[in-house]
């Protein structure tokens, strides 16, 4: 019989060190990070009203901030993280309603929504730029 | 609660190199955790030589070959070698799936990793401790709850009705599913994990069950149903080919058309 008392505690087998990592489960992961950077997002949005209410010295401080090779770099993932939010959320919305669960359809949402946003992401930039 | 590390008494450290059997021209190489109860050490890496000329052509087989010609002390689940019993789930090549039906040539790249079912306090080895899983299943009672007299025969249902259960019924509850979900990982002590979720939906749409609403009233809660955020690792883990992911998405939509 083994010796109780030098019985150890029981570790726990690893889970995401060994998982294989997959497509649906990395967008998973990304829809979260994205919806977390929104919030990020709508800050800097929220800055630069507050700043054209506070009047045109302080609004040239956050416009120059955004105009700013940085601040366009922010503007862009930005944008990409409300696209992809956006779509992975109609992604969520179509499973909910218990559509698009079989192998193929569900990978074909997963890249549809990766390749959608970022399509969707440079298609807004061209209008921004040519409109500007 | 999300904990992306291993607790330090969980860390797996380079284990033994076994020697390779006698005289074989035709190698595979396995990678196995494990973990002795015993000795007080943390969880250990070993590998193992499998002879495929002289051995069976699953991933079963090939522990099977281990434990006896190499190691007796390896310690694994198994029963029926057929994919029927659900016994030899484990983590193979990354993913969850039963060692019988996973052909050691379809772990193409390397040597064959074997992990216990993530997330599970181990026992011995590759031998997870299903306790709380099963009772997650007591949990959502499955079996048929009627309320009016029972028949003089059979509870009868129509060819449609009964087909509303395929996709369901074949569960092995084997944990495949439940231990490859990472809202599983981080709150199996309150989220009911697919597996469990599959089976409360095969009795909510039996046309003979007569507690649909009692069922539907147990399961919403933030954490029992809702905790499934449509990861679908469940779903390809599967070893039955099952849609545990689109089950919840139908009791969630249960939910709603019960509200309106």
């Amino acid at each position: 019989m083994a010796d109780l008392s030098r019985k150890s505690a029981r570790p726990l087998s690893p889970h995401l060190q060994i998982y294989r990592p997959m497509l649906t489960m990395m967008m998973s992961i990304v829809h979260r990070i994205t919806g977390s950077a929104l919030y990020v997002g709508t800050l800097l949005l929220v800055w630069w009203l507050v700043a054209a209410a506070a009047g045109p010295a302080y609004f040239e401080v956050a416009d120059g901030f955004f105009g700013s090779i940085v601040g366009q770099l922010i503007l862009f993932g930005y944008t990409w993280a409300l696209l992809h939010h956006m779509l992975g959320g109609i992604r969520h919305f179509i499973w909910d309603f218990g559509h698009g669960h079989g192998a193929e359809a569900r990978e074909l949402l997963a890249k549809g929504t990766l390749a959608g946003s970022i399509v969707l992401t440079i298609l807004v930039w061209i209008v921004v730029i040519i409109l500007r | 609660m999300v904990e992306l590390t291993l607790p330090k008494n969980s860390k797996m450290t380079e284990g033994k190199v076994w020697p390779k059997p006698a005289g074989a021209t035709n190698l595979r190489e396995f990678r196995i955790y494990r973990w002795n109860p015993d000795d007080g050490a943390n969880p250990r890496i070993d590998t193992f030589y499998v002879d495929v000329d002289d051995c069976g052509p699953m991933v079963l087989d090939g522990l099977i070959y281990i434990k006896n010609r190499i190691d007796p002390t390896l310690a694994f689940r198994r029963s029926c070698r057929e994919g029927i019993c659900g016994s030899c789930a484990m983590n193979i090549d990354g993913t969850n799936t039963l060692a019988c039906t996973k052909g050691m040539a379809d772990v193409t790249a390397g040597a064959v990793k074997i992990y216990p079912l993530p997330h599970m306090s181990v026992v011995k080895d590759i031998i997870p401790d299903l306790t709380n899983f099963y009772a997650q299943h007591r949990s959502i009672e499955p079996w048929l709850k009627t309320t009016t007299p029972a028949p003089q025969t059979e509870w009868l249902q129509s060819h449609a009705d009964r087909e509303k259960l395929d996709g369901l019924y074949e569960c092995i509850l084997c944990a495949c599913c439940s231990t490859s979900c990472p809202s599983y990982w981080w709150n199996g002590d309150r989220y009911l994990g697919p597996a469990a979720l599959l089976q409360a939906y095969r009795w909510l749409i039996d046309s003979r069950d007569e507690a649909t609403g009692d069922r539907l009233d147990n399961l919403e809660d933030p954490f029992r149903l809702y905790r499934c955020h449509t990861i679908m690792n469940c779903a390809k883990a599967c070893p039955k080919g099952l849609n545990p992911a689109k089950a919840i998405a139908e009791i969630k939509m249960m939910m709603v058309e019960r509200r309106v």
